[in-house]
C-alpha cells in the first residue's frame, strides 16, 4: 500500500486506466464531453499544483495564461491567417514568455502580496479582452477556427477526449519526473525554507520564475485545447472566477498531490453538472458540499485520505 | 590568505545597532568559534557572512576576493554554506532528500531533461541518494533516510542539517549552536564530525553557548558582546580574559556557562 501510494507514477497510471475505461463505461458523447472538460481543467490544476502545491507559490491569475492560450488560438487564424495549429503553439510559447515578463518582478512578493500582484495580472487581461474589441470580439467572444494536424481534423468530442486525456497523461508523467529530479527538489525546499535553499545553492528566484513558466504554459495549452474543442471563446474563458476556480480544484483535491489535482478537478466540473436539477439551489448546495468537504478533509481529499489509508495500514 | 576577512562590519536594525565595527580573519583549516551573551550579534554576524543580510558598513573577504553583498547561493556555489539557529529543514521531505537538495550545485540540472525523466535523471538521483546515505552515516543518523524530516527529533534534525550543508562541499562551513537541544553522547559525537571535516581543510566556524564544547574544539575564540568585539584569542587566553568574565556575569563563568539557548 505504502509503495503504491509513495510512487510517483502512480497518478499518471491511475489516469490512464480511467482514460481508457470511461469510453467503455459510458460511451455517451454527454459524459464524454463532460470528461474532456475535467482533463482540460486537469491539466490547468496540474501545473498550478507545481507552483502552488510544491513550490508553495499562489496565484489568483493563472486564468490568464489559460485565456491568452484559447485567445491565441482563435485570433491567429482569424485576423493573421494563421494555420490553428502554428497560432495555438505560437500562443502557448508567447504565454510563457508573458508569464516570465511578469513573474520577474512580481514573485519577489510573498503570500498576499503575490496573490494580489496575480490578481491584477488577471484583470489586466480580462479587461483586454473585453475591450478590444476588434481583436477579440468583445464581451460576445469570437468563433474558434478547427484544428488540423496534417489531414486530421481535431474536432468534436471523440476527438478532444483523447487529445485531451493523452495530453493530460503526458503532462502527469512531466510532473512527476520533475518532481523527483533535482528541480523538483530545489521548487520543494523553496517551499519550505527560501533561506535553507540559497545557502544550500540554489538560485530561489530562477526557481520560482521557472515554476511560474512551466505552469502558465499547463494553463495555455489547456485553453488552447477549451477554445478548439469549444470552437468559441468568450471572456468568461478568462475571467477572475475561472482563476479563483483552479485555486479551488488544486486545494480541494490537495496541494503537493498531483491526483488531487485531477480529482479537483473533476469534483468542480462534475458536480455543478449533477446538481443542475436542484435549480437556483445549485450554487448553494455546490458551496455547502465544498466547505463540508473541506471541514472533513482539511488538507484536501487525496492527502487526507492516503494518510488516513496508511495509518489503516500501519 | 585567510579563507574568512570580516572587516569593520556593522549592521543596523533601524535603531538598533547589532554589529558594529566587528573585525576577524579565519585563516583556512581553522575552527572558529563566535561567542557571546544571547543577543550579542552572533546569528547576525552569521548572517551577514552568508549573504542572509546586507551589512550597513564594512567589508566581507572569502578567501581574499569582496563577497559583501553577494546573495547566498552565489555564495554557496564558492564553497560557503551554513545551518541555522531556528531548524531550517525541508520538512515535507524525507531525511535524505533533504541532503540530496544540498548536492544541488554538483548535480546536471536541466528542467527539460529533468521533465523527461530521462535515464540519466534517474542515474543520478540513485547517485545523491548514495551519497545523501554516507553523509547521514558521517553525522550518526544511518538509516533514518527514508524519514520523513517533519517526524525527526530536534537533535536528529541539528545533525541533519550539517549533513545537508556538507553535501554542498563546501570550504567554509558556519555552524549556528550545531550542540543545541543535544544530549552528552550526540555532542560528542557532532564534535568528532566537526574534528575530522576540520581535518580534512574545511574551515569551520562555530557559534555555541556550550562552553565545554567549545573550549576543548576551537583553536581561536571571538567574543561578541552587544554588537562589539570583547576579546580573541585561544581557549585559554578567552577562559582567564577578565572582560570576557565580566560579560558572563551576569549568568556564570564561561567555562561553565551551560547549553539552554535553542
Ligand atoms: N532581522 C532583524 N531585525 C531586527 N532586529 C534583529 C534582526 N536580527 C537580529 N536582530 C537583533 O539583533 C540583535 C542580535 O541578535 P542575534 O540573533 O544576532 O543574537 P545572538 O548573538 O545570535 O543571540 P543568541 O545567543 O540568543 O542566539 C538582537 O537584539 C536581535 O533582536
Ligand atoms: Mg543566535
Amino acid at each position: 500500500m505504502r509503495r503504491i501510494l509513495a510512487n510517483p507514477y502512480a497518478p499518471a497510471f491511475a489516469l490512464a486506466v480511467v482514460v481508457v475505461m470511461v469510453p467503455l463505461l459510458v460511451p455517451s458523447p454527454f459524459y464524454l464531453r463532460l470528461a474532456t472538460l475535467v482533463f482540460i481543467n486537469a491539466l490547468v490544476v496540474v501545473g498550478l499544483n507545481l507552483l502552488m502545491g510544491y513550490a508553495g507559490q499562489i496565484s489568483l491569475g493563472h486564468a490568464a495564461f489559460f485565456a491568452m492560450g484559447a485567445y491565441a488560438s482563435a485570433i491567429g487564424p482569424a485576423h493573421l491567417g494563421l494555420p490553428t495549429l502554428a497560432s495555438m503553439l505560437a500562443g502557448i510559447v508567447l504565454t510563457g514568455v508573458v508569464a516570465y515578463g511578469v513573474g520577474k518582478p512580481i514573485l519577489r512578493f510573498k503570500g498576499y502580496h503575490l496573490a494580489v500582484a496575480t490578481l491584477g495580472l488577471g484583470v489586466i487581461v480580462s479587461i483586454v479582452i473585453t475591450n478590444e474589441i476588434a481583436w477579440t470580439g468583445g464581451p460576445d467572444g469570437m468563433q474558434v477556427a478547427r484544428l488540423w494536424i496534417g489531414s486530421w481534423r481535431v474536432s468534436g468530442v471523440a476527438n478532444w477526449y483523447w487529445v485531451a486525456g493523452i495530453t493530460l497523461i503526458v503532462a502527469m508523467l512531466g510532473a512527476a519526473n520533475l518532481l523527483s529530479s533535482p528541480t523538483g527538489r530545489a521548487l520543494r525546499a523553496i517551499h519550505d525554507s527560501e533561506v535553507a535553499a540559497g545557502v544550500l545553492g540554489i538560485d530561489v528566484a530562477r526557481y520560482k520564475l521557472l515554476v511560474f513558466v512551466i505552469s502558465a504554459i499547463y494553463a495555455a495549452t489547456a485553453g488552447a485545447f477549451l477554445a478548439l474543442f469549444d470552437g468559441h471563446v468568450t471572456p468568461v474563458t478568462g475571467g477572475i472566477l475561472r482563476s479563483i476556480e483552479f485555486v479551488a480544484m488544486a486545494v480541494l483535491g490537495g496541494l503537493g498531490s498531483i491526483l488531487g489535482s485531477v480529482l479537483g478537478a473533476a469534483v468542480l466540473v462534475v458536480l455543478p453538472q449533477a446538481l443542475t436539477s436542484f435549480h437556483e439551489f445549485e450554487h448553494a448546495i455546490l458551496g455547502a458540499i465544498l466547505m463540508v468537504l473541506m471541514i472533513a478533509l482539511r488538507r484536501g481529499v487525496i492527502p487526507s485520505l492516503q494518510s488516513w489509508l496508511l495509518r489503516g495500514a500501519a | 590568505m585567510s579563507a574568512i576577512s570580516v572587516e569593520h562590519v556593522s549592521i543596523r536594525f533601524g535603531g538598533l545597532v547589532a554589529l558594529s565595527d566587528v573585525s576577524f580573519d579565519v585563516p583556512p583549516g581553522e575552527i572558529f568559534a563566535l561567542i557571546g551573551p544571547n543577543g550579542a550579534g552572533k546569528t547576525t554576524l552569521f548572517n551577514v557572512v552568508s549573504g542572509v543580510y546586507a551589512c550597513t558598513d564594512g567589508r566581507i573577504r572569502f578567501n581574499g576576493k569582496t563577497i559583501t553583498g553577494a546573495l547566498p547561493h552565489e555564495l554557496a556555489r564558492k564553497g560557503l554554506t551554513r545551518t541555522f539557529q531556528n531548524l531550517q529543514i525541508f520538512f515535507r521531505m524525507s531525511a535524505a532528500e533533504n541532503v540530496m537538495v544540498g548536492r544541488h550545485l554538483h548535480e546536471r540540472r536541466n528542467p527539460l531533461l529533468d521533465f523527461l525523466g530521462l535515464p540519466m535523471v534517474h542515474r543520478q538521483n540513485a547517485e545523491s541518494r548514495k551519497l545523501a546515505e554516507e553523509l547521514l552515516d558521517l553525522v550518526g543518523l544511518s538509516g533514518l533516510g527514508d524519514q520523513p524530516a517533519g517526524e525527526l527529533p530536534y537533535g536528529v534534525l541539528k545533525r541533519l542539517e550539517i549533513a545537508r550543508a556538507l553535501a554542498t562541499r563546501p570550504s567554509v562551513i558556519m555552524l549556528d549552536e550545531p550542540v543545541a537541544g543535544c544530549n552528552a553522547v550526540e555532542t560528542a559525537e557532532i564534535a568528532h564530525v566537526i574534528r575530522k571535516i576540520a581535518g580534512s581543510g574545511m574551515t569551520v566556524m562555530l557559534v555555541e553557548h556550550d562552553m565545554g564544547f567549545v573550549m576543548t574544539l576551537a583553536d581561536r575564540i571571538h567574543v561578541l558582546n552587544r554588537g562589539m568585539t570583547l576579546a580573541e584569542g585561544t581557549p585559554s587566553e578567552i577562559r582567564n580574559n577578565p572582560a570576557v568574565i565580566e560579560a558572563y556575569l551576569g549568568t556564570a563563568k564561561p567555562g561553565e556557562t551551560s547549553r539552554a539557548h535553542g
